[in-house]
Parts: C-alpha cells; sequence; structure tokens
C-alpha cells in the first residue's frame, strides 16, 4: 500500500482504511466508536439492575440471570468500556501533545486495538451459548471454578485477548512519550494528560502480567484439568484474588489517572490560567502510580491475612489520600483568580470535584480496617466505587469527548445539549448513588437480586433507580448531540475554544495525517500559550527545516492476528467435550504465529511523504 | 539514518541498534517488555512457591525426591553457554562481521535445542512416574513455571533461526539490526529466567 493521495473514497474504501489503519488518529476514532458501543452495552444491563431493583420482591430478572448481567455489566464497563474510551483519548491527544509524527510502534497500537475489540466480543458472544459469565467482575475462584457452562470460560480467554491488546498499547505509549518528544519537550514541560497517560502506561505495563497469569490459571484449571484453586488437590484460591487484585487495584488508578489528565487541561483552560502546582502534580501522579501497587489487600481485609497485614494495607490505603489530597486544591488554586468561562466540559470538571471527593473520603472509611468489616459486601462498597468510577472517570470521559471532540472530529459539539446531558446525567448519578451508602449501612448486601419489603429499603432503591432512567436520558442526549454535529458538519477549525494552551490546539485543522508538519519548537510549559502571548500568528516555531516525512504502511496483519487468537480461544473452550477443539486451537494459534511471522519475514521500510508534495498540498488547512 | 543503506566494517555505527529511530524505540520498547515479563516470571515464581509440595492427601511426590540435580545441572551450562555465545554473536555484530555472527547464532540455536531436548526428556519422565500436569497443585504449577520458560525457549528458537533464515542473502544492515539485538536481549532474559528456576525450583527443591 503506497496510497499518499486519494482523495475521493467509496465506503468499501474508507472501511478498508479504517481495518487497515495505523494511524493514531483514526485508532483513536476506533476506540471511541468500540468503547461506546460496550459502554451502551454495559449501560443497558445496569439498567437492568436497576429495574429488577426498583421494588422489593421483583421478578423481571431470574436469580441466575440477574448474576450474570451483574458480573457483565462490571467486566464490560470496567474492561471494554472505560479502558477503550480512555485509550480513545490517549492516542487522539498524546502524539500531537507532545508534537509526535505518531505512536511509536504504529502496527501495535492497530494490534492492540483489535485484541481488545477480538477479545469483547468474544466475551459478549457467551450470551449465545450457554450464559455469561456469573461470578462477579471479580470471578473469585472459589465461586468461578464452581460455575456450569462455559461463562467463566468466555470471561477468562475474552479478558486474555483484550489484556494482551491493553498491555501491547501501554508498552507502545510509554516508548512513545520516552522517545518521541518534539525538541524543547523535556519531562517537566509535558502537559498534564500526557504525564498522567505516561504513569497509567507504567501501571499497565506492570499490572497486567499478574492479571494474564491470573487468568492462565483460571484457563488451565477450568479447561486443561490444573489444580492451582482446586483445594482439594492442594491449590488455594486466595492465590486468585491476590493476582486479581494486585492487577485491579492499579488498574483503578489507570483509569482515575488519565481522567485526572483531562480534568487539568480542562481546569487550566477555561480557568484561563497556568495550571496550579504544576510540579507537584506530576510528582502526586508519580506517587500514586507507586502507592496503587501497594495496597490491593485492602479489597481483602475480611479474608484473614491477618492484623499485621490489615494494618499495613490499611495505613498504604490512607495515604494515598495524601497526593490525591493535593491534586484537589491545585484544582482549585487553578480557579482561583481566573477567568474561568463556563463551557460543557468546564461544567463536568467542576461536577467532578464533589463527586469524587465524596468518592474519595468514603475510600478513606474503608481503608479502616475494622470498619471495613462492617462495610465489605454491602451497598456502601457499590456506592464508593460508583462514585469514584462514575463522579471520576465517566465525568471526565464525558468532559474529554466534548473538549476534544473538535481535535478528533473537526467539529464542535452542541454547547446547550452538552449542558442538558451534563444536568441529566450528574443529577442522575447522584440520585442513584448517593442513596446507596445508606442502603449498604443499613445493612442491604451488594449482588443480591432480590430484596425483601419492610426492611426500609424500598423507597431509597426507587429513587436510586429514577436516578438511573435519568444518566439514561443524558446518555441518549449527548448521542443526539453527536449525530446532530455530525450531521451539520460545521469544521471547528484551528483552537475553537480559544484559549486553548497546549500542543494539540497548535495544529491546523482538519489534522494532516502526518500532524504537523515541521517538528514543533516547544519553549516552555503550554507551549501554544507562549507562542499567542508572543504574538505569533503563525502558531508554533520550528525546530526542523521542511523535509521528506517518513511514514508507515497501512496493515491488515493485525486484525489476521487477533482473529487467529479469537479462532483459538473458542478450540480451548470447546476441546474437552468435541473432538475438533483441540484442532480449532492449534489452527487459531498457527493462523496468529503465521501473521506474525510474516510480519517479521516481510520487509516493512514505509514510505516518504516528498518535501515538494507537502508545500503543493497546505496539509489540509483550512 | 535510512535503514536500507550499504555499510561499510568502518562506516558501521558503534550502535547500530539504535541508529534509526525505530531501532531506537524498539529498543526502549523490548526492555519495557522485559520489564512486564520479569513481573510475569514474579508471579509464576510466587504461585509456585505457594504451591510447592502441596497436593492431595498421602501425595507421594515431593520436590525432594522428585529433582534430580545432575540433569538441571547439564541443562543450565547449556543455556548459559547458549548466552555467552549469543554474546559472541552481538559483538560480531557490531564490529559488521556477519558470517561470524550468523555462525555464533547457530552454535546459540544447537546449545538451545538440547537444553530444550533436555527439558522434553525431563517432562516425559515426570509423567511416565505419574507425575503429570494434573496430578497435584505442585505438579501444575510446577510444570506451568518451567513450561512456561520452556515455551519462552521454543519462541526465542524460532525468532533466531527466521532472522538467521531471512537475512542469510543480504547481509547487515540498520534494519535487521535492531531485531538481531532484540532477539539476543530475548535470549539473554530466559537465560536469566532459568539461573531463577535452577535456584528455586531445582537447588532449593533438592536441599
Amino acid at each position: 500500500m503506497s496510497s499518499v493521495a486519494t482523495k475521493k473514497k467509496g465506503l468499501g474504501a474508507h472501511i478498508w482504511d479504517y481495518i487497515t489503519t495505523v494511524d493514531h488518529k483514526k485508532i483513536a476514532h476506533l476506540y471511541l466508536v468500540a468503547g461506546t458501543l460496550f459502554f451502551v452495552i454495559g449501560g443497558i444491563e445496569a439498567m437492568l439492575i436497576r429495574i429488577q431493583l426498583a421494588k422489593p420482591d421483583n421478578d423481571f430478572l431470574s436469580a441466575g440471570l440477574f448474576n450474570e448481567v451483574m458480573t457483565m455489566h462490571g467486566t464490560t464497563m470496567i474492561f471494554l468500556a472505560a479502558m477503550p474510551l480512555v485509550f480513545a483519548f490517549m492516542n487522539a491527544i498524546v502524539p500531537l501533545q507532545i508534537g509526535a509524527r505518531d505512536v511509536a510502534f504504529p502496527f501495535l497500537n492497530s494490534l492492540g486495538f483489535w485484541l481488545f475489540l477480538f477479545g469483547g466480543v468474544f466475551l459478549n458472544l457467551s450470551w449465545f451459548f450457554t450464559g455469561a459469565p456469573d461470578a462477579g467482575w471479580t470471578s473469585y475462584a472459589s465461586l468461578s471454578l464452581m460455575s456450569p457452562g462455559h461463562g467463566i470460560d468466555f470471561y477468562a480467554l475474552g479478558l486474555q485477548i483484550s489484556g494482551a491488546g491493553t498491555l501491547i498499547s501501554g508498552i507502545n505509549f510509554l516508548v512513545t512519550i520516552i522517545n518521541m518528544r518534539a525538541p524543547g519537550m523535556t519531562y517537566m514541560r509535558m502537559p498534564l494528560f500526557t504525564w498522567t497517560a505516561f504513569v497509567a502506561s507504567a501501571l499497565i505495563l506492570f499490572a497486567f502480567p499478574p492479571l494474564t497469569i491470573g487468568l492462565f490459571f483460571m484457563i488451565f484449571d477450568r479447561m486443561f484439568s490444573g489444580n492451582f484453586f482446586v483445594h482439594t488437590m492442594g491449590g488455594n484460591t486466595i492465590i486468585w484474588e491476590h493476582l486479581f487484585w494486585i492487577f485491579g487495584h492499579p488498574e483503578v488508578y489507570i483509569l482515575i489517572l488519565p481522567a485526572f489528565g483531562i480534568f487539568s487541561e480542562i481546569f487550566a483552560t477555561f480557568s484561563r490560567k497556568r495550571l496550579f502546582g504544576y510540579p507537584s502534580m506530576v510528582f502526586a501522579t508519580i506517587l500514586i502510580g507507586f502507592l496503587g501497587f501497594m495496597v490491593w489487600a485492602h479489597h481483602m481485609f475480611t479474608v484473614g491475612l491477618g492484623p499485621t497485614a490489615n494494618a499495613i494495607f490499611s495505613v498504604a490505603t490512607m495515604a494515598i489520600a495524601v497526593p490525591t489530597g493535593m491534586k484537589i486544591f491545585n484544582w482549585l488554586m487553578t480557579m482561583w483568580g481566573g477567568s474561568i468561562k463556563i463551557t460543557t466540559p468546564m461544567l463536568y470538571a467542576l461536577g467532578f470535584i464533589p463527586s469524587f471527593v465524596a468518592g474519595g473520603v468514603t475510600g478513606i472509611m474503608q481503608a479502616s480496617a475494622p470498619l471495613d468489616y462492617q462495610l465489605h459486601d454491602s451497598y456502601f462498597i457499590v456506592a464508593h466505587f460508583h462514585y469514584v468510577i462514575v463522579g471520576g472517570v465517566v465525568l471526565a470521559l464525558f468532559a474529554g469527548a466534548h473538549y476534544y471532540w473538535p481535535i478528533m472530529f473537526n467539529q464542535m459539539l452542541n454547547e446547550t445539549l452538552g449542558k442538558i446531558t451534563f444536568v441529566f446525567f450528574f443529577v442522575g448519578f447522584h440520585l442513584t448513588f448517593f442513596l446507596q451508602h445508606f442502603l449498604g449501612l443499613m445493612g442491604m448486601p451488594r449482588r443480591v437480586a432480590v430484596f425483601k419489603a419492610g426492611q426500609g429499603l424500598d423507597l431509597f432503591n426507587f429513587i436510586s433507580t429514577i436516578g438511573a432512567f435519568l444518566m439514561a436520558i443524558g446518555v441518549i442526549i449527548l448521542v443526539i448531540n453527536v449525530i446532530i454535529t455530525a450531521i451539520k458538519g460545521v469544521p471547528a477549525g484551528r483552537d475553537p475554544w480559544e484559549d486553548g494552551r497546549t500542543l494539540e490546539w497548535a495544529i491546523p485543522q482538519p489534522i494532516p495525517f502526518y500532524n504537523f508538519k515541521q517538528t514543533p519548537l516547544i519553549r516552555g510549559l503550554d507551549p501554544y500559550w507562549i507562542e499567542k502571548m508572543d504574538g505569533n500568528k503563525e502558531g508554533m516555531l520550528y525546530a526542523e527545516p521542511l523535509s521528506d516525512i517518513h511514514m508507515p504502511n497501512n496493515s491488515f496483519i493485525p486484525v489476521v492476528m487477533s482473529f487467529g487468537f479469537f479462532v483459538a480461544a473458542f478450540g480451548a473452550m470447546f476441546h474437552q467435550e468435541t473432538s475438533w477443539g483441540l484442532y480449532v486451537l492449534i489452527g487459531g494459534l498457527a493462523i496468529t504465529a503465521l501473521g506474525m511471522i510474516y510480519r517479521s519475514v516481510k520487509d516493512d521500510h514505509g514510505y516518504y511523504i516528498k518535501k515538494e508534495d507537502l508545500l503543493d498540498d497546505k496539509g489540509g488547512k483550512h | 539514518m535510512s535503514s536500507n543503506q550499504k555499510f561499510t566494517p568502518h562506516s558501521w555505527p558503534d550502535h547500530p541498534e539504535k541508529a534509526t529511530a525505530e531501532g531506537k524505540n524498539k529498543v526502549t520498547g523490548f526492555w519495557l517488555f522485559l520489564g512486564g515479563e520479569t513481573v510475569l516470571f514474579a508471579t509464576l515464581f510466587a504461585t509456585y512457591l505457594a504451591l510447592k509440595d502441596k497436593g492431595p492427601s498421602g501425595m507421594k511426590f515431593t520436590s525432594q525426591e522428585l529433582f534430580e540435580l545432575p540433569l538441571a545441572f547439564v541443562m543450565t551450562m547449556l543455556l548459559l553457554t547458549s548466552s555467552l555465545t549469543s554474546v559472541y554473536a552481538m559483538y560480531h555484530m557490531k564490529s559488521y562481521n556477519f558470517k561470524a555472527m550468523q555462525a555464533w547464532l547457530s552454535i546459540t540455536v544447537l546449545l538451545g535445542l538440547g537444553f530444550l531436548g533436555l527439558e522434553i526428556y525431563e517432562f516425559t519422565e515426570y509423567v511416565h512416574e505419574g507425575f503429570g500436569f494434573s496430578q497435584s497443585a505442585f505438579s501444575t504449577s510446577f510444570f506451568t513455571l518451567v513450561g512456561t520458560h520452556g515455551v519462552h525457549v521454543v519462541i526465542g528458537l524460532v525468532w533466531i533461526t527466521l532472522l538467521m533464515l531471512r537475512n542469510s542473502k543480504r547481509g547487515l544492515d540498520l534494519y535487521n539490526a535492531p531485531k538481531y539485538y532484540l532477539a539476543s536481549l530475548y535470549w539473554h532474559f530466559i537465560d536469566v529466567v532459568w539461573v531463577f528456576i535452577f535456584t528455586v525450583v531445582y537447588l532449593m527443591g533438592v536441599m
């Protein structure tokens, strides 16, 4: 493929282009679309849960089905919605923010996406076979080994495939940020979103291997007669809990750190002020990343690890409040004395602070092991983690969608509809989850399909369900907003918020596929703002003369390799009960291996965009 | 620097693996990948230590009577030597001596095959004695830890062999120099992991 300028393309060519693309901006679109799709699926599952729990003794869902819906809601939202949506913004923004042509490994970027997608599709296919996984998103081995059917097999194999994709993407972003920053972009001049993406990628690198191993143990035990968790054979189910949470706790920081990054950008932009305490923000990000690995056993206080272990993990958990508190105060101080503009992203950012602080405070409550014995497995926990995940991550994703829409699609989402979305979603969110704290304190256990009448739980559960519907309305308005904006198709142009500070706003719109024509020169933190203040109409100063640009070729191999794992997973699942399973397993792995070998043996030098072509075509400017 | 440029030993850069932007990225990325691999093996080691000698009541196999140091010692020597020969290969890669590099890599592959053969022999012996994958938690964790290492050896051998075959006609350039370098890094990593397996599984097993 050496197509540089194919201007008029049919639909088929467009689809083929997206399937084979290695361009970080298009992969960002893919992540956004796929992540939104899974977000909607997970959201529907959430609505089913709330409808079932709207009234006492409800029989809308059977107990077994409720377990499946509840498990798939958690698994889908964490692995298939929140992570890919974070990756969508990381792909769209990070290379632009550091002035890079693309990520370090464009091919691996594409491979990461397709592995995630095939893994996610595989996991959701469980609905059409013998039922979805039903042991909770944590899938504790003592429960999941006993689960009949193939539900847990889908969980273990599907997450294995998509987890491999995440690990690959994590390494990719680390290398991109280490090696590909534009001249002058020192570490301490990196925008905070890039910093948080960097630390989150480091967490991915060290947190996903334990999950990989845990899932392999699960696969071996369930499908290849291993004994890791089988008590009668000398196994130990606690090993799964440790491995899961050694991954699982950093995982929540993998999600929340980029969310912090998005909000940091938004606060600075719409307060029209430099981010307050930038070095301490960087320090706090790193410290949260580090401490994130020290606290996993606070999910296991009631397992019985003993008072010493509980005390250590208790204190370590409380320590995380310090860097997080630093961040909260820095955001407040950024706004202090700023010339604040209340846009939709800024509304989300303002709503985020009290919501996330509430989630953080309940987190500190649970960090105290004796109290956790009371709160464990109650609705208090459900309320807590929805306050941090929805009040932190999801609000950031919505804020980021409105804020970065012009970068990703060269269009502005409608501000009025955006604010209406915010009101519905924000009110609905607090209505749903605030009362769940009290449901928990009143003794309602989490993950129950039915609660009994006459226990004082009816009203709060009903109000909670109403809140869930308000959130759903908010999401629907957002989707309508996206559709209207796409139909109108008004180009947003460069720096449409007019207050852009960082490099991604300096690039002409629509962004050429090679990004900056010449690598920009970075003269400080908030480089675009500096140029604006210096009255530089061009946008940026450049670090190099105009010269040929080296670009990578598109490739279909990532799809083939991911498909191979997808096939192999079916083989692994059915190899015990069918005669063909083993061959399918080997065949699938062979497809992946052949894809890898082809990629390795066939030279791929990429191609060059000639300097003359860059001069003729203004790079799609205006 | 263009990646398909022709070189003489004189013009060949000091660090050919990092002479291009792609090469530089690959080296950084691969070190990070090895960091992840380290966590992966650490997890396997932790699990192995937790489940060592654990099994159903009345299990007859314990690490003390199962493992034999002489075989493990020979395997260790084969793999350590193969690591040394891959260092020689990289030495010749850096001095632009393609033939010598290919020769040392061939020796590396042969030594690796020797290791692999002994490992397969060892595993089949255990299975014959009744110490199969499903026999106990101990056996499952043993085969998973040592087997994962074995799979890494297989991947490393296939990788190095493919590299040698693919480039046998065209010699060294800045496009394939990083590939050779990474393969040798991977091979060293496998070797380091084996040193830990030898210590934790075999030495501590028979003590």
